[in-house]
């Protein structure tokens, strides 16, 4: 984050911000410079996934890959092996076979740390906020390299003064966060009091804190009521602006249609089929896949 | 690029080289044993083992093993079923030694000896002069009344302490049990006293000698209540419903996320063949130490029960027992190489080892996280 | 805005040491009242106050490195006594005389305690590198098995020329209290020195004709005060080292270690050098409690699990998580629960004018049918110490589960080295009005 401006509030005086007010036009223009400049990367690519747990097959050869600056989508029935692929990408499961690499860089059986300090992280398909701390525990714990992880620095007299320092300049980016994902006024409460859709929302403003490249979306919106849905849309297609990529793991087929540019569609641990929301549309074997579903 | 794989691989060929290591020293300890047997001296190998000292060994093991295996089914099927690990566990031994031996004392005793002191089991052993032989009703009365009060105090301590907390996390469970194992402990010693006693009469057990080892009638005793509740336990688990079911529950932690909680009923049929057979187990184990009794004897077996669960895999019936033949046969072969104080610690590392390297134990498909 | 949160923690840290001191001043009521009512000479309350005091702080010791342990990174360690006995056999081989037997290697205090808390940190390496990837409840068993492993050793014969087996080490050397107010440490009616003929003087009050303290007692004052600074370190440090990011970390593996991963923490890392650390501060604990006062050897025995449970119950009490917490737990513990009550049976027995009361239950349960309670009452005081285990297993049931945050209610001290709650608007307001 910290060298992203982020919809700070300073050039916009007097204001009671909600980000909706915020014109992003600024943000807009320099991810389309950017754009123009680089071309477009492909920062994660998933190579023959495979992964049994005791002789059932959950991820049978899954390959993908995810464009820089995009939000693609990842669906399927259940069972088809989402969330499966989700842990294997970050970690938390090491797969039987195949392989995962971001930006350019094999990490394939990587510690679930070793993957989120490289610029990809994830929420959880049921949020793990951590219940016993508060809003904005939760919040900075997330930032990289915080000099007062070290018991030394934080114990001896002198060294602490920059712990402090540097817990002040996080503490600013934080509210900054909260205030984006309006969860500026729940701060001081304890995560485990929240509602469904606020711990969505906090698990993603966490997650965003860790300043990543990339963001890994289990479900973002299950348990989350519309309105709050719409907000936390409206946030992902803010955040993208903003040169973010996601990848997101959705049941509801509407919405991956309206909001996702791109879509993998997974089905009995295999890619399906690939591409915008009109070639999902109309592909055969999608629809057989979903049958009895509503597709279209 | 090569950090990812490695930091994986390597866990993995360390988890690998630790069983080779322990399966090395074990091949190794076997070759000491055989060179010890033939009284051969190699180098660091060899010395001297009378074929009677190993006989011992391995006879008295195998009877500490099948009372810890006893023990271990029924904290095996809490640990797995109800979800913790029960620290008052080694103390329903202790219940189930005492109750029993002051019902055989009672009938051993009655009208010869002042009751209270037969209650108590707090007359002289010579005077009550129970044994097997001696007094065999009294004996097999003990067993009963051990297994049927332990049933009772495992159910009334569900119902006050665990039954509040059915969905409190493991944790808090095995704090409470420890809360339990005190109360019980020390009310064994409010009631019965702590200074440790001789039960059985001592001088008048017969004994045979078998292969070089005084094998006596307790022992066999022990033998054959064993065998008969490990074929008991086999017949409930595959021929009736509630076994079956349990069977299922214990051996799959998956299977029992799925179905939720556990119904009352199944929780009170573990507690009642947990508690049971802890019950006989604590009664046995009066009877295999000599028959000395005090009231710390199950909580100092607690950690080799333990031991007997991990190695076969919590939740597995089967592999308590052999996990308990396991551990009682080591803590007393260890001697072969150890002096005799190190003996527990021994059966302790080896379920270290287990739970390092093998934390699903020999027969557990249960998952560590 | 440090200066805000200065002033925010240390008026936090004020109500603390209200707290503590008000914990204190309960126990030393209650002791002057106990000792009174035993009729006591007030040379012997006082002992019972230092008694009290040494306890409440080897206690507050323990029970602080636990909370690192359980209550901030939950790590179920029940292992406690074996850490400690590491660290004070450890510190005693260091500094006891080299003739003694068994032989020490007669090095200087320091170099005895910090070798005891680094051989504690081994110990405690050697154990964690393993069981800290295991589920919290094997961490359990394990911790508890390393424990007796070590006890069992310290106790085996085969090392006794070493380590004194069962008979414990009995050369531990003299209290440094010892070496600042005599001549001669070893003998406490050697020549004082300068100070030491001060300080007894002055101790032995000749304005007040009741009040005498002698020398035995003047020491033991002022070894405990020594024990209570170490204390008082202690506790600032890991308040210290808890109220950062580190101390946000260790929260966050108890709640819930993938969501930690998730984020980027090594978790293994963390949760390694906090056991370490955490069994430092138990093997100084040891060093303290069972190296310091009134002791002349240290037994294995005094090492048994049940220790462990007292310290996990003082914990519990005081709630799992709270450094403050944890001292006044220790101290409610140590004082009300462990201290007190063979006190109270002695002074009943006393008032209720029981003699010959019944050896067994039985001959208890007997007076009660023709309605006789006295032979039943003294059976039970005079097995105090057996219904003071029931009493402290019913309340471990009752605080886990009634009251599983402790005694004292839910107290959320937030890790971090800031007032987080400042807002940065607030500030720049703050900054544009001056």
């Amino acid at each position: 984050m910290s060298d992203e401006p982020g919809p700070a509030t300073t050039n916009i005086p007097d204001d009671v911000e909600t980000p909706d007010e915020l014109d992003p036009e600024s943000h807009d223009s320099a991810v389309e410079e950017a754009a123009k400049r680089t071309p477009r990367g492909i920062p994660l690519r998933v190579d023959g996934l495979r992964k049994e747990f005791g002789g059932i097959t959950a991820v049978d050869g899954a390959s993908f890959q995810v464009e820089a600056g995009s939000l693609t989508g990842l669906i399927g029935p259940n069972g088809a092996g989402k969330s499966t692929t989700f842990n294997c990408i970050t970690g938390v499961h090491t797969p039987t076979a195949g392989q995962v690499q971001f930006n350019g860089e094999n990490i394939t059986g990587l510690e679930p740390h070793e993957v989120a300090n490289r610029g990809l992280v994830r929420t959880f398909q049921i949020a793990r906020e951590l219940e016993e701390m508060t809003v904005l525990e939760n919040m900075m714990l997330a930032p990289k390299h915080q000099r007062g992880e070290s018991v030394v620095r934080s114990v001896t007299p002198g060294l602490r003064r920059d712990v402090v320092s540097q817990e002040e300049e996080l503490r600013e980016e934080v509210w900054e966060m909260l205030e984006f994902f309006e969860l500026d006024h729940i701060a001081e409460v304890e995560a485990g009091t929240l509602s469904g859709g606020q711990r969505k929302l906090l698990e993603m403003a966490r997650a965003l804190m860790t300043d990543p490249e990339m963001v890994l979306l289990d479900e973002p919106l299950a348990g989350v009521n519309p309105t709050l849905e719409e907000k936390l849309l409206e946030r992902i297609h803010e955040l993208r602006e903003d040169g973010y990529t996601f990848l997101f793991v959705e049941h509801d087929m509407d919405i991956i249609m309206e909001h996702c540019e791109h879509i993998i569609v997974m089905h009995q641990g295999k890619v399906l089929a690939e591409g915008g929301a009109d070639d999902i549309r109309n592909n055969e074997a999608v629809v057989e896949a979903y049958l009895g579903e509503d597709v279209s | 690029m090569g950090a990812s794989a490695t930091t994986a691989r390597g866990r993995d060929l360390l988890a690998r080289l630790g069983v080779a290591v322990t399966l090395g020293g074990a091949v190794l300890l076997l070759i000491d044993l055989l060179a010890q047997l033939a009284r051969v001296d190699l180098w660091i190998i060899g010395g001297e083992l009378a074929f009677s000292q190993l006989m011992n060994y391995l006879w008295t093991g195998l009877t500490l093993g099948l009372i810890i295996g006893l023990a271990g089914v029924g904290l095996s099927l809490t640990y797995s079923i109800l979800n913790f690990a029960n620290f008052a566990h080694g103390d329903y031994l202790t219940l189930g030694a005492f109750s029993g031996s002051s019902a055989a004392y009672v009938i051993a005793g009655l009208g010869t000896i002042d009751l209270a002191s037969l209650i108590l089991v707090d007359a002289p052993a010579s005077d009550v002069g129970m044994s097997v032989t001696n007094t065999p009703v009294a004996v097999v009365m003990g067993l009963v009344v051990s297994i049927v009060v332990t049933i009772g105090l495992g159910l009334a301590l569900d119902r006050v302490v665990y039954k509040p907390m059915r969905n409190f996390e493991g944790i808090s469970l095995l704090i409470a049990s420890i809360g339990v194992a005190f109360i019980l402990r020390y009310l064994a010693a409010l009631i019965f006293g702590t200074g440790r006693r001789g039960v059985t009469a001592p001088n008048e057990i017969p004994s045979i000698p078998v292969l070089g080892v005084n094998v006596n009638a307790h022992q066999v005793t022990i033998l054959v209540v064993a065998v008969v509740a490990m074929l008991a336990i086999h017949l409930l688990l595959q021929r009736t419903k509630i076994g079956k079911a349990m069977r299922a529950m214990a051996d799959n932690r998956d299977l029992a996320r799925i179905t939720g909680i556990p119904t009352e009923r199944m929780i009170t049929a573990t507690w009642v063949l947990g508690s049971g057979l802890a019950g006989a187990s604590g009664y046995m184990l009066m009877l295999s130490s000599g028959g000395t009794l005090g009231f710390n004897d199950g909580y100092l077996l607690l950690l080799l029960i333990f031991a007997a669960v991990i190695l076969g895999g919590i939740g597995s019936v089967y592999g308590a027992i052999v996990g308990g033949l396991l551990i009682g046969i080591t803590s007393r072969l260890a001697l072969v190489w150890v002096p005799g104080e190190f003996g527990r610690p021994v059966a302790f590392g080896l379920m270290i080892l287990f739970l390092l390297f093998r934390p699903s134990g020999l027969f557990g498909g249960v998952e560590t996280a | 805005m440090s200066t805000d949160t200065d002033t925010e923690s240390r008026s936090r840290l004020v109500t603390d040491a209200g707290y503590i001191a008000g914990a204190m001043l309960l126990l030393y009521i209650v002791f002057l009242i106990l000792g009174t009512l035993q009729g006591y000479p007030l040379e012997g309350i006082i002992s019972s106050l230092q008694r009290v005091t040494f306890l409440v702080a080897v206690y507050g010791l323990a029970v602080l490195a636990l909370n690192l342990h359980w209550g901030y990174a939950g790590l179920f360690n029940i292992g406690v006594a074996g850490f400690m006995a590491v660290g004070v056999y450890t510190s005693i081989m260091l500094t006891a005389p080299v003739g003694a037997s068994p032989p020490g290697l007669g090095l200087p205090l320091p170099i005895g305690i910090i070798g005891g808390m680094l051989a504690s940190a081994l110990v405690g390496l050697i154990a964690g590198l393993p069981a800290l990837r295991l589920r919290s409840d094997y961490l359990a068993i394990m911790t508890v098995a390393v424990s007796e492993i070590i006890r069992f050793t310290y106790n085996s014969n085969t090392f006794s020329q070493y380590t004194g087996g069962a008979s414990g080490f009995g050369s531990i050397p003299p209290s440094p209290i010892r070496e600042l107010f005599l001549q001669d440490a070893s003998s406490i009616i050697s020549e004082p020195t300068a100070l030491g003929a001060a300080v007894f003087g002055f101790m032995e009050f000749p304005g007040i004709g009741q009040l005498e303290i002698g020398r035995a007692l003047t020491i033991n004052i002022f070894s405990t005060l020594l024990i209570v600074v170490v204390l008082a370190a202690v506790y600032l440090f890991l308040v210290r080292a808890v109220n950062s990011p580190y101390g946000r970390v260790l929260k966050s593996i108890r709640e819930d270690e993938v969501a930690a991963q998730s984020l980027g923490k090594n978790t293994s890392r963390f949760k390694l050098k906090t056991f370490m650390l955490g069994c430092a501060l138990m093997g100084l604990a040891g060093i303290m409690w069972f190296g310091a006062i009134g002791q002349s050897s240290v037994y294995p025995n005094a090492f048994r699990p049940e220790i462990t449970f007292y310290i996990f119950i003082a914990l519990i009490i005081g709630g799992a998580g709270s450094n403050t917490g944890s001292v006044l737990g220790g101290a409610l513990f140590a004082g009300l629960l462990f201290e007190a009550p063979p006190r109270v049976a002695t002074i009943l027995t006393d008032a209720l004018g029981v003699t010959n009361a019944p050896d067994t239950i039985i001959g208890a349960l007997g007076p009660i049918a023709s309605g006789q309670l006295t032979p039943m009452l003294g059976f039970l005081l005079d097995n105090m110490s057996q219904l003071r285990f029931i009493f402290v297993g019913v309340l471990l049931i009752y605080l886990i589960q009634r009251r599983p945050e402790g005694l004292l209610g839910h107290r959320s001290e937030i890790a971090a080295a800031t007032d987080l709650s400042v807002r940065p608007s607030q500030s720049k307001g703050g900054e544009t009005d001056e």
